[in-house]
């Protein structure tokens, strides 16, 4: 190849390293594919894929062990940040995440999660909110919005039989633990940018010693809110996002000044 | 102050049984109160910083065994200890700890129950320890201690086990075991875990090597089922190589009591009561209740007269023992409940009244 031809040809996109170049099970307009690949160009970046610890969770995202390059652990439903703080407290050197639904980390798993976010453990934690539980059928989940129809709220979601949706980021504020919170979404090509920063920031609060950080993203379940992709995203752009504000609740001293 | 090795010191069941966990190399323990075993949680809290490991107070039972679930994991000896009710909260994990083919070792201080019931010593997990506890095909590999001495051996011993059969290891002491002070000798020698081997399997980075996963769900029936006929066949080692148990006064018995930990205590007793009234008495006492010494009952039934199985629970053990002796002797219990601890007297009138049968 000639130094011309060089100069003319460089690679502008390409699937991270840390991503297993595998096909994923998710179904099509399903957001999980952009937060996965979030995730694994920050481990790119950072360098962190050799020494990580990620862990699934149960859900639509129990397969997330096939898709990344580094270790993973598939834990029981609703214990990622427990079995999470299992790994960082015998081996702080490693960098540790998690990766949960709505219903693992905001239903069964509620409790492991405000107490990880109280004890300020030092993990990752990626919260996808797509407010119904995809894997099981698209029953109401903790974020389920008033109104909205599931399989288990076929009349929509009545808050006074069916309790109220919990604002994940807003809850766990009022904690001294959390070194990062931020809510973001992955609608478009900004948010996506926004949300990658977030990761990014969320990522370095742990290699700082910083504490607890969180990233909840708000994202589209096509198939179980039967809407096409498209409008899925636009759903979740007037439904959600009035409802769970987009912006960073707690941002830890250092990472004030980091991008 | 370090603690005196190599003499005769007095020490509490749960302090030894922490001592052991910490000799053994273990640098990891999760774990919630619950009485009656709270003097281990406390015991890690007080000295698991002069060894540079980890004391996590966690949130519940479930987060303590998950986090017990990381820890072994990242390729730790990891402990967790827990009374009755805090057991069944963890069974959960423990199914997923033995699917994932993870090393840990669990302490039961069984308390009486069912439900709440109380802090009073009992048996009556024994059930629950023994053929799996949770959800799946698997089995836990049980130890149960009968003295201090024993609790402290047979802890430090299931690290071992756990290692070695990368299948979660289960010591099954009850409140008596854990509050009572008895003399007993901490050897000189301790595990330093930087010694142990490398697990290669374990998540602790994949810094020049292919990833591990850790991981229980297997969605192909087949491949499920793979996984579930391995970890069997190191069920089906361990009982050709982890059977313990201890023989008292039977090589002329026409009578056997079968007891474990502090029932065999009372039953040691009536032994010797009984052979001071001339009826010739023995005990046999299993150490691994699972794997079972089935073997060895059976051969046992081949020589007495009869069996009574001595227990703190209502006809748990003795299933295990009828199954085992296969109609060859008459088995009989003798079981209380809710924390009650039968007397020798109560053994021994039910020793005088087994069948006389013919002599064999």
């Amino acid at each position: 190849m000639s130094t011309h031809a060089q100069n003319q040809q460089s690679v502008v996109f390409e699937r991270p390293q840390s991503l297993e170049p595998v096909r994923m099970h998710y179904c099509p307009g399903c957001t999980h594919g952009i937060a996965h690949r979030l995730v694994a160009e920050v481990m790119d970046e950072l360098d962190l894929a050799p020494r990580t610890v990620g862990i699934a969770s149960v859900g639509c995202s129990v397969f997330a062990y096939n898709y990344f390059t580094c270790d993973m652990i598939e834990a029981a439903h609703g214990r990622a940040t427990a079995v999470a703080t299992g790994v960082k407290r015998v081996r702080p050197d490693l960098f540790v995440f998690t990766y949960q639904g709505d219903g693992d980390l905001a239903s069964i798993g509620l409790a492991e999660t405000v107490h990880a976010a109280a004890r300020g453990e030092n993990i990752s934690v990626i919260f996808i909110n797509n407010a119904v539980y995809g894997m099981t059928g698209g029953q109401m989940a903790p974020t389920t919005l008033p109104g909205m129809k599931t399989s288990t709220t076929p009349f929509g979601r009545d808050p006074k039989l069916a309790g109220n949706p919990i604002r994940v980021c807003e809850m766990l504020s009022s904690l001294e633990g959390p070194a990062y919170l931020a809510r973001v979404t992955l609608t478009n090509p900004r948010q996506v940018r926004r949300a990658k920063q977030s990761f990014r920031k969320a990522f370095k609060a742990q290699l700082d010693g910083l504490g607890f950080s969180m990233v909840e993203v708000l994202s589209t379940c096509p198939t179980r809110w039967g809407m096409p992709p498209q409008k899925a995203l636009e759903w979740l752009e007037g439904n959600m996002v009035p409802y769970y504000p987009l912006k960073e609740f707690v941002v830890a001293e250092g990472l004030r000044e980091d991008t | 102050m370090p603690i005196p090795r190599g003499e005769r010191i007095l020490m509490r069941g749960n302090e030894a049984c922490a001592q052991a966990a910490l000799d053994a190399g273990c640098r990891a323990f999760f774990g919630y109160p619950i009485t009656p075993q709270n003097q281990v949680p406390d015991y890690f809290a007080a000295h698991m910083t002069e060894v540079g490991g980890v004391f996590l107070q966690a949130e519940s039972e479930t987060a303590a065994i998950n986090m017990v679930y990381g820890a072994a994991s990242a390729g730790v000896r990891v402990m967790t200890a827990s009374s009755s009710p805090g057991i069944s909260l963890k069974q959960e994990g423990i199914s997923y700890l033995a699917e994932s083919e993870l090393p840990c070792v669990i302490v039961n201080v069984m308390r009486g129950g069912s439900g709440l019931g109380n802090i009073a010593p009992a048996q009556a997990d024994y059930f629950q320890a023994v053929k799996g506890g949770g959800h799946g095909d698997y089995r836990t590999l049980v130890l149960a201690p009968w003295s201090v001495q024993e609790f402290y051996d047979l802890t430090r011993e299931s690290f071992e086990i756990a290692d070695r059969y990368r299948n979660p290891a289960l010591v099954l002491a009850d409140a008596l075991l854990g509050q009572m002070m008895e003399p007993i000798v901490i050897p000189d020698d301790v595990v330093d875990p930087t010694s142990l081997p490398r697990k290669p399997w374990a998540t602790d980075g994949a810094q020049g090597r292919p990833r591990n996963i850790i991981n229980s769900l297997y969605i192909e029936a087949l491949d499920l089922e793979e996984v579930n006929l391995r970890i069997q066949a190191r069920y089906d080692e361990a009982a050709k190589n982890e059977i313990r148990f201890a023989e008292e006064n039977l090589d002329d018995a026409d009578y056997a009591v079968l007891a474990y930990g502090t029932a065999a205590r009372v039953a040691v007793t009536a032994v010797d009561h009984a052979r001071q009234r001339g009826i010739r008495a023995g005990m046999f006492r299993p150490i691994s209740l699972y794997p079972f010494p089935s073997r060895e009952i059976a051969a046992l039934a081949e020589r007495v007269k009869a069996i009574l199985v001595v227990e703190l629970s209502l006809g748990q053990l003795v299933e295990d023992v009828r199954l085992a002796v296969e109609g060859r002797c008459p088995v009989r219990l003798l079981g209380r409940s809710g924390g009650i601890v039968m007397t020798p007297e109560d053994v021994l009138e039910s020793i005088a009244k087994l069948p006389a049968g013919s002599s064999k």
